[in-house]
């Protein structure tokens, strides 16, 4: 596939919106779930580890 | 040689394999998705019909798919933990739910992304899209269901009654284009014939639900931990995994 120019790509036969658009929601969909992911990881481990700690001092 | 997979399903021992795992299912969705990419918009042609909108499909299709297959997964696990009373199946039923629902949506979007420039509507009550939209509420409903019962037993039974009962949904899903004659095209790839599409196409489609798997297990598992941890974190393995900071 030779999409002549950087232009014509972007463009992708006049449904450039559209297929971008697809892609970029997908991209802002697996972010999101990434993100919402690390956020449980870093909230559930100072959770965790505050009780350890309390637990510790008695 | 035998392999003892009980071994396998006990938490502690699961915990720290999944996490030497997950980083390889990480990399290899990353170097898929890359090369998926670059065939869809480099080495694929443009279609005759659809000229370039149908280049939707290379998520389209994969998110579709990923979305029934984890609906079927999870439904398996929620029904294992129901069955089983194993500590782990429910575990990984609810791990796969979000990432289920998060493909739903992709599906149902990107559908609506390539509807509009090819049917010239985003949205019709198709029977596939109508069924599809169904599975996302289903995901929704069991995630709802499971975090609002705050006994962790009761809360696993009750999401693998709503899972198992949902799972009818499935088949609808797969065989609503031969069952109804609405809108939604038929498959374009199934295992009786030969696909309707060029080879370049299918290629590029594959290897983006290759990818789409690579990721879902390595999210699935990376939630798994977590969901294992905050259950198990009284228990001696936890502890330890607590004490030593990541």
């Amino acid at each position: 596939m030779n999409w002549g120019s950087f232009a014509n790509f972007i463009d992708m036969g006049g449904r450039g919106f559209y297929v971008w658009g697809s892609y970029l929601i997908t991209l802002v969909c697996i972010v999101l779930e990434l993100g919402l992911l690390a956020r449980h990881k870093r909230t559930l481990w100072q959770r965790l580890t505050q009780i350890i700690k309390l637990n510790k001092q008695g | 040689m035998s392999i003892n997979w009980f071994k396998y399903s006990s938490p502690a021992t699961f915990y720290p394999l999944a996490g030497k795992l997950i980083p390889w299912f990480y990399g290899l969705a990353a170097m898929l998705t890359i090369a998926g990419l670059y065939i869809s918009f480099f080495v694929a042609p443009t279609d005759a019909t659809q000229g370039e909108s149908y280049r939707i499909i290379f998520i389209h299709v994969p998110a579709a798919w990923m979305s029934m297959f984890i609906y079927l997964v999870m439904a398996m696990w929620a029904g294992l933990g129901l069955v089983m009373n194993t500590r782990l199946s429910s575990i990984m039923a609810q791990a796969l739910a979000p990432t289920g629902a998060m493909f739903t949506f992709v599906a149902l979007i990107t559908g609506a992304f390539w509807g509009k420039p090819t049917w010239g509507t985003w949205w019709e009550w198709d029977a596939r899209m109508t069924s599809e939209l169904i599975l996302l509420f289903l995901y929704i409903g069991y995630m709802s269901l499971t975090a609002a019962i705050d006994d962790v037993r009761r809360a696993d039974k009750a999401g693998a009654i709503l899972a198992l009962v949902g799972a009818v949904n499935v088949p609808i899903i797969y065989f609503s284009v031969k069952w109804w004659n609405t809108l939604h095209q038929g498959a374009s790839v199934s295992l009786t014939r030969a696909p309707s599409m060029a080879k370049t196409m299918l290629l590029g489609m594959l290897i983006m639900a290759i990818a789409a798997w690579m990721y879902s297990i390595a999210v699935a598992l990376s939630r798994a931990r977590l969901l294992m941890l905050e259950r198990e974190k009284s228990t001696v393995w936890a502890q330890e995994v607590l004490e030593q900071k990541p």
